[in-house]
């Protein structure tokens, strides 16, 4: 079958709006029935248009998808944030009736999902009666309760009509850089609960006949702190959508709308086949286990939230397996994840699968034919209640990334014993960076205006490395493959921060026989700056991502902050002054330069809004990757050119790679490979004379358990999981051999745990239809 | 598209030309890479027993020639256990969960907390090769992080006859 219109569409009053005559509802309720009955999507079982016509249905595929691509790029430069302009935050997805995605540009395509779920979100609650959907309408929406990721990315959908009839829809969505919440940031960290979170639009209709209402204009301006950046992005969205709606309607001229219509829903069947077809291809068949986790350390002075029950430590923990079954499908279950927190890293169902997308594109899955196919063959399992689940209307997503590529960096190194089993070595990849520092922060610019800052500087972290090489280093972001650390004079164009340095941050990348890539370092002098504020947002106690195989995680996080720093006398007087990187944060150079200055130099990697002036610094501090293999197998060439190229700190060549190295009279270091050998046997030797068996030493960390000794931010985590995941508590307890009475309750930790019990779900509020993507 | 056996090698030390790479990266898949790959890395073996399935760089499945029991072998030779075990439980482990131990490896300030995170290294007992680094939490169960479906791998997926497996008792 096809998905052929309905040969006797409801006519008159009934008669809906979808091609033939079919409401939305009953569109999509025909598709997803035959989608779970055949195992095929809306029951293609045959791809007739492509199977029949296979060049017409490339010439359709490729004319689109570059028109898609094409649109991306014109519009971004109607953009005037260097968010949009410069780090390519953005993309463009073309749906078919029912919301499914088709294909999509390429950029910040996470939102594959998420605009489908908005689309959805209107089927579902009958947005074709009330509010109605014409032609030529526009919608926004940026709900993070409906599977937005966080309020700054903000939808413009339109829908597309072909002779009256709806035929699909165009979505847009930028990163925009302020959405109005408690601090200014898109993706602050002062606000605990939704209703700080942000300006938030429920597929809101903002406008007709082309034409954006002038109460939307003067309301939605003024919820923003940024509002020119506002406006011109709603009109980057709106160009790009306008664009692919004119490239849709020529497309349906030409090769006729029964064509388009076919390829419309066989392009969803098409991908959900190529994903199993690689899943074939590339992988082993089996279970993959891995974890990932990061830290929320807000039981710190410095972190100023306005409510009790969330001034205390926690953890993220999410957990997952992966199970690839003998067909090519696959399963992802995360059992045993954490709860979500009074914080703003939680995410929706939606942000959580559509991500991995993102991920997958680089890996699995990388060809052109991204759309929600590929989510059609993934079964996930998201316990209801967990951070990427949440039970509670009141939760907080703005900086959701914190907890999503803390998550999804486990998911590589589960593909990865695949890829490197199968020999293609070329595919491992130890796994992604957490994409922090966050620098953010406003008040009045070098303009004399309102503004907020959010620098976009860690689009390009250190990437983790491969079984065959060291990671790239300062180079992408696992949420935008496309990743840029923009250019720092149009950083400080739009910052009134004036860069004092930036170089590649040694040491952040993890040791291994291959390295991961290291992230960098930017120093930022606060100038021309009026009641400005700033904050740190990344990764400190934890180091979210593991090294693979024998290799070490990327190093973790710290803040570095100077106030009162006397640099304008400093200046004036000829002085030396802090200039470039960090080096070596062991050994800080700057200090001493700057002896009456305020500083704040810590683990305390994130922050709420603190007051800086001009001649304050701020260090904004690019992650590094993981590494692969034992560092002991690294070629000491290598080592030495690292310590050279400003990658490794010269120490650690001896100390982690056994790599002695001497510094010739040029200042270059060489490796001296007899000694290197010898230390090298050295070290297999210490590492026999310190460790012991696994199952010794296991009886004592049994021991702990036992007298629950751990600090309350480890026991909160578990105690959480161990409530929403019984499997994983039954697998905890069976593991450290634990008498059938143990528990762990959050009630016993004496810390609060406000959430724990009580909850409602944004599906108990009158007249809401949620849309359900997993399994709970 | 399929690659020589001298390109394979290639990629197996790390030595592979970018251009190679990057078909190896941007076409299909070569089904053959998997035979070939374990024949490359049978020949560099200090052992002949049988490569079932490479796990890391210096860590495999193997068929014991004397037994056909398959087991977790270290590439020097060290069996750490059945193959159906996990293979961490019987290595020995280093745990640094200090900060004096943190920075050994990290600077100062660049290491995890320890109290948030400790680091797990997990070495051959006889040769004390780093097989894994595992980073948790304190208490957090060893992981078993790869069991795979050998059968359906070699038959339904390669066509590959599965080697002879004597279980264990």
């Amino acid at each position: 079958m096809n998905v052929n219109v309905r040969p006797q569409g409801a006519q008159g009053a009934t008669r809906g709006i979808v091609r033939g005559g079919e409401t939305l509802k009953e569109h999509r309720d025909r598709l997803m029935e035959a989608t779970k009955r055949t195992k095929h999507y809306a029951g293609l079982e045959k791809l007739e248009l492509r199977d029949t016509q296979p060049i017409h249905y490339n010439k359709l595929f490729s004319r689109l998808r570059a028109g898609v691509v094409d649109a991306r790029e014109t519009a971004k430069k109607i953009a005037a944030s260097p968010i949009v302009e410069q780090e390519g935050e953005l993309c463009f997805t073309l749906y078919n009736a029912a919301g499914d995605s088709i294909l999509t540009s390429t950029g910040i395509i996470i939102h594959v999902g998420t605009m489908g779920a908005a689309i959805k979100y209107m089927i579902e609650n009958d947005w074709e009666s009330n509010p109605g959907i014409h032609d030529k309408d526009l919608f926004c929406n940026n709900d993070c309760l409906i599977g937005n990721v966080h309020p700054c990315d903000i939808h413009t959908i339109v829908p597309i009509f072909w002779e009256g009839e709806l035929i699909g829809w165009v979505g847009g969505v930028t990163h925009v850089i302020d959405t109005g919440s408690v601090g200014p940031g898109s993706m602050s960290t002062g606000q605990v609960q939704r209703f700080g979170d942000g300006y938030q639009i429920t597929c809101r209709k903002v406008g007709a006949n082309d034409t954006l209402f002038r109460d939307w204009l003067h309301e939605s301006q003024r919820m923003v702190r940024t509002t020119r950046y506002w406006m011109l992005d709603e009109r980057t969205r709106i160009a790009g959508c306008h664009m692919i709606r004119k490239l849709v309607e020529e497309v349906v001229a030409e090769e006729g709308i029964e064509a388009y219509w076919k390829f419309a829903y066989e392009a969803v069947e098409h991908g959900r086949q190529g994903l199993q077809n690689r899943i074939k291809a590339m992988t082993i068949p089996g279970t993959y286990r891995q974890v990932g986790f990061v830290d929320v350390p807000y039981a710190h002075e410095d972190v100023r939230v306005p409510s009790d029950f969330a001034k205390l430590d926690t953890i993220m923990h999410s957990p997952s397996e992966i199970t690839i079954r003998g067909d090519g499908t696959w399963r992802l279950d995360f059992e045993g994840a954490s709860r979500w927190g009074w914080h703003t890293y939680n995410a929706h169902q939606v942000s959580f699968t559509s991500g991995i997308w993102v991920m997958m594109t680089q890996t699995l899955i990388p060809s052109e034919m991204i759309n929600d196919g590929a989510a059609y063959g993934t079964e996930f399992r998201l316990p209801k209640g967990t951070w990427m689940n949440p039970d509670d209307r009141r939760v907080a997503f703005s900086y959701s990334w914190h907890f999503l590529v803390s998550s999804w960096t486990a998911l590589w190194r589960g593909l990865s014993r695949s890829y490197f089993g199968r020999g293609y070595l070329e595919e491992v990849n130890a796994g992604n960076a957490n994409t922090s520092n966050w620098l953010q922060g406003g008040g009045f610019n070098q303009y004399d205006e309102i503004h907020a800052v959010n620098s976009f500087e860690c689009a390009a972290n250190g990437t983790g490395a491969t079984a065959v090489h060291d990671g790239l280093s300062h180079a992408a972001a696992i949420w935008n493959p496309e990743g840029d650390m923009g250019d720092m004079e149009i950083w400080e164009l739009a910052e009134p921060l004036i860069y004092l340095g930036r170089q590649i941050k040694a040491s952040s990348g993890g040791a291994g026989k291959y390295r991961g890539g290291c992230g960098f370092e930017s120093l930022r002098m606060v100038w021309n700056a009026k009641d400005w504020t700033m904050f740190f947002m990344g990764n400190g106690h934890i180091t979210s991502d593991w090294g693979l195989m024998g290799g070490y995680p990327a190093a973790s996080g710290y803040r570095f902050a100077a106030h009162d720093t006397g640099l304008k006398e400093l200046i004036a007087s000829g002085a030396p002054l802090p200039f470039g990187g960090d080096t070596d944060p062991q050994n800080p150079t700057w200090d001493a330069m700057i002896p009456d200055a305020k500083i704040k130099r810590d683990k305390q990697a994130i922050t709420t809004e603190e007051m800086f002036k001009d001649y304050d610094l701020y260090l904004n501090y690019m992650r590094g990757g993981p590494g692969f293999g034992d560092p002991i197998d690294r070629d000491p060439q290598s080592v030495v050119d690292d310590i050279n190229g400003g990658y490794l700190i010269e120490r650690f060549a001896l100390q982690v790679y056994g790599v002695v190295a001497a510094k010739g009279a040029d200042g270059a270091f060489t490796a001296d490979i007899a000694a290197t050998t010898a230390r090298r046997k050295e070290i297999r030797a210490e590492r026999l004379a310190k460790s012991v068996p696994t199952r010794e030493w296991m009886k004592g960390e049994r021991e702990k358990i036992l007298a629950k000794d751990a600090g309350d931010h480890v026991k909160q985590m578990f105690a959480s999981s161990f409530k929403l995941g019984p499997r994983f508590f039954k697998d905890f307890q069976t593991f450290w051999d634990l008498p059938a009475d143990w528990k762990l309750l959050e009630e016993e930790i004496g810390i609060p745990h406000y959430g724990s019990h009580y909850h409602m779900d944004v599906s108990e509020l009158p007249d809401v239809k949620t849309v359900q993507f997993v399994e709970q | 598209m399929a690659y020589t056996r001298a390109k394979i090698a290639d990629l197996v030390d790390g030595k592979i030309d970018h251009d190679t790479l990057h078909q190896m990266l941007a076409t299909p898949k070569d089904p053959e890479r998997f035979s070939i790959y374990l024949e490359i890395l049978q020949q560099r073996m200090p052992w002949d027993d049988k490569i079932i399935l490479p796990l890391g760089p210096k860590l495999y499945m193997v068929q014991r020639k004397d037994t056909k029991q398959w087991k977790i072998r270290c590439e020097c030779g060290h069996d750490f256990c059945d193959w159906r075990e996990n293979w961490k439980l019987f290595a020995r482990v280093h745990v640094r969960d200090t900060p004096e131990k943190m920075e050994e490896i990290y600077p100062r300030l660049m290491t995890p907390t320890s109290s948030w995170q400790v680091l797990r290294e997990y070495y051959c007992p006889e040769c004390g090769t780093l097989h894994d680094v595992e980073a948790p939490t304190p208490w957090y169960p060893v992981i078993r992080d790869f069991e795979p479906d050998i059968d359906t791998f070699y038959k339904d997926w390669l066509g590959l006859p599965v080697p002879e497996r004597v279980e264990a008792a």
